[in-house]
């Protein structure tokens, strides 16, 4: 946080003396915070253009060069739309909700390190911040289902909760790796064992990088996971009577939460701000974060655009049944794999290779253990609801297949 | 006494966690009483902020806020009694003022005296701390580590650890003979 | 000691302020016109049956459960992961201890569908 200082005074060409420390506290916060209100905006547009090229379609191209300013035209559109209070809604909570949701996300972005020395607060239980903040917007969640009044609204709010705390095991329990690798819950300290070491903690752990990945997937609620919107069943679930601003707030908070993971996972396993030069041009290390991010976010994009969604029942099994015994798994297996071929005295690409081959191999191994008995399972399930259909004359929805939790 | 920014933090989250907890009590609102809860609870995870223990407080919103007070909503929502009447009122308030008045009297008698034991001059002792902290900048890394090593020395707590390990054991046998569907 | 955390209340404080100007901007901007059909709950264009808030499946109450346990488990994992490093042998035998029994746990749990959504 000095060198936070000292380098905007720097940059910004404010004088140590004639602020006090609160101004420029202050300022440093303002400018992260802005950096990273305004991203969304420019991923939302982003996403808007790889999702349309998925579906062979151009994208937005009227407002602005490229389409450029379509997400601040939709900004502009909503903040003059009307916010309609819903009859015998629950107001404080219903009002409250969106803010929540907002903050809860926007509170994340102190612990990410930018570049060398840059970051919001280096706190010494950094990783375990970020997933402790993000369990508030669960009840942002509820507030928001609750305050509507409304079946879907009430429905979906409790499914999503439920999606929400499970994947948080998984989630953490792959985060553990890196940091039982570098001996630190700092997102700084993980960044910087990880710039001594020359190479990533993706190397050592493909598995736990997979796994934390798509847990981060499932907590912001996208394909393959967006049960919680569930357009065809329940029409937009915690969401569905808001409107206006409010609504963007929900909208806004899922696309920074989205982009915020493609941080999270490049500090924990792909080195964050490390790569060539990074240490002496610390700018360079901005510039290789973004590029690991955006590389993460097109990643998630990818899934979006190419999975279904899960049922539910699917979506609980894979989570308790999968990744969450993979992911002990694989934190036991690293550990072990980490004592049995300890760090080489040299380090380096060239001698770390051995180890590279054993650890990943083997969780990589483990994933395709996992992956297999998971293919057994769903071509065993698959045949069950054939079987069934074709012995009692089902009509072709059953219980089973909509997945719609009975009462 | 001179105002800090800690000082400022300090009232802020003391206020929350107070003024939330007689929310809790006094809202005629089950599902109120649990969302003032939480703040109640965060306010605490603040505390424990500026008690410089960061783990502990994180651990207060993951466990506290983020699992066991969503599971109080799964349960008010699983409660047909209560659903079917939102609004409760407590006709025992008297009782219960008379019952914390004599729990925050004793608590007084009881702290009071050990804290002249401990610390003399409390305001001393802080100073003393704070002074100690400022000399040791990585203090919050040293707790958890600590607590690891703690968990696992032969002299420290390695058999409580291991025998939690089977309390938790218990209790996810527990969770699932309580909810089977056909003795619901 | 505490100054790691001084950015914390900040940012807290800034997306309080970005969030409620946006909100209370929105809230001026825009019309407000109620009509008893508009704000009536939305039901797929129903009038509403019964209550809004219904009873909920036992499942979530499970899910709920489940999870408290695995966070605590997760809870205990961390001091150990921090420190591992130093342990060598000993602490993954430690751990292997308090995971073998936790292990009997999860199997109870899974073959007695514990874990599955419908049983």
């Amino acid at each position: 946080m000095e060198q936070l200082y000292i380098d905007l005074e720097n940059y910004l060409g404010i004088g140590t003396d004639s602020v006090p420390e609160v101004v420029r506290l202050a300022i440093a916060v303002l400018v992260l915070g802005t950096i990273f209100l305004l991203a969304p905006i420019l991923t939302i547009w982003v996403e808007r253009k790889v999702a349309a090229r998925f579906q062979n379609r151009i994208g937005p191209n009227r407002t602005g060069p490229y389409g450029l300013l379509q997400s601040f035209a939709d900004v502009l559109k909503l903040i003059g739309k009307e916010q309609i209070m819903p009859a015998h809604a629950d107001r404080i909570p219903f009002l409250f909700a969106p803010l929540l949701m907002v903050v809860s996300v926007i509170m994340i972005t102190a612990v990410i390190p930018l570049m060398p020395n840059y970051i919001g607060a280096d706190l010494s239980i950094g990783a375990l911040y970020f997933v402790a903040i993000g369990s508030l917007s669960t009840i942002a969640v509820v507030m928001a289902g609750w305050g509507s009044n409304n079946k879907y609204a009430l429905l979906g709010a409790f499914r999503t909760v439920a999606q929400l705390i499970s994947y948080e095991i998984p989630l953490v329990f792959s985060l553990l790796v890196p940091v039982l690798f570098a001996g630190t819950m700092s997102m700084v300290g993980i960044t910087q064992a990880q710039a001594d070491l020359d190479y990533w903690y993706i190397f050592l752990a493909p598995a736990s990088f997979l796994i934390f990945l798509f847990s981060n997937l499932a907590e912001i609620g996208r394909t393959p996971f967006d049960l919680l919107e569930a357009e065809s069943e329940l029409v937009a679930g915690y969401q569905i009577e808001y409107s206006a601003m409010p609504w963007g707030m929900f909208m806004l908070s899922e696309f920074l939460h989205a982009f915020l993971i493609g941080p999270l996972v490049a500090v924990l396993f792909l080195g964050g701000w490390d790569g060539p030069f990074a240490e002496d041009v610390p700018v360079l290390g901005v510039v290789y974060l973004v590029i690991k991010s955006m590389a993460v976010y097109f990643l998630g994009m990818w899934m979006r655009a190419t999975l279904p969604r899960f049922r539910i029942d699917q979506l609980m099994e894979f989570n308790w049944k999968f990744l969450v015994p993979l992911s002990i798994a694989n934190l036991l297996i690293a550990s072990f794999l980490w004592e049995l071929f300890p760090e080489p005295a040299g380090g380096g690409l060239v001698d770390n290779f051995p180890r590279f081959i054993v650890m990943g191999g083997s969780s990589l191994f483990t994933l395709m253990v996992g992956l297999e008995f998971l293919r057994r399972k769903s071509v065993e399930d698959r045949e069950r609801i054939a079987r069934l259909i074709d012995e009692k004359n089902y009509p072709l929805a059953t219980a089973d297949q909509t997945g719609v939790a009975g009462d | 006494m001179e105002l800090t920014w800690e000082l400022v933090a300090f009232l802020g989250f003391a206020v929350m966690t107070l003024g939330s907890g007689l929310m809790v009590v006094t809202s005629s609102n089950l599902f109120h009483s649990v969302l003032f809860l939480m703040t109640s609870l965060f306010g605490v995870a603040g505390l424990f902020v500026l008690l410089v223990a960061p783990f502990l407080a994180a651990i207060q919103v993951l466990v506290y806020i983020g699992a066991i007070a969503v599971l109080m909503l799964f349960v008010i929502m699983l409660t047909r009694q209560v659903m079917s009447r939102p609004e409760l009122y407590n006709q025992q308030m008297a009782g219960a003022l008379v019952a914390a008045a004599i729990l925050f009297l004793a608590l007084l008698f009881v702290l009071t005296p050990l804290a002249d034991e401990i610390g003399g001059d409390v305001a001393q002792v802080n100073a003393e701390v704070i002074a100690e902290a400022d000399d040791a900048p990585d203090v919050d890394y040293i707790t958890v580590e600590e607590l690891g090593r703690a968990f696992v020395t032969r002299n420290g707590f390695v058999l409580p650890f291991e025998v939690t390990s089977i309390l938790l054991t218990a209790a996810m046998i527990g969770a699932i003979v309580v909810a089977r569907e056909d003795e619901a | 000691m505490l100054d790691v955390y001084a950015p914390v209340a900040p940012l807290f404080i800034l997306a309080i302020l970005v969030g409620g100007i946006i909100l209370i901007l929105s809230r001026l901007m825009g019309p407000s016109k109620p009509h008893a059909r508009k704000v009536a709950t939305y039901e797929s264009g129903m009038r509403p049956i019964g209550p809004a808030v219904r009873r909920l499946p036992v499942q979530f109450h499970r899910v709920g459960m489940l999870f408290i346990l695995f966070d605590i488990e997760v809870i205990f994992f961390i001091p150990w992961a921090l420190v591992f490093r130093d342990l060598g042998f000993y602490g993954l035998a430690v751990m292997g201890v308090f995971f073998y029994v936790l292990l009997i746990g999860l199997a109870y749990e899974w073959f007695a569908g514990g874990l599955e959504w419908e049983q």
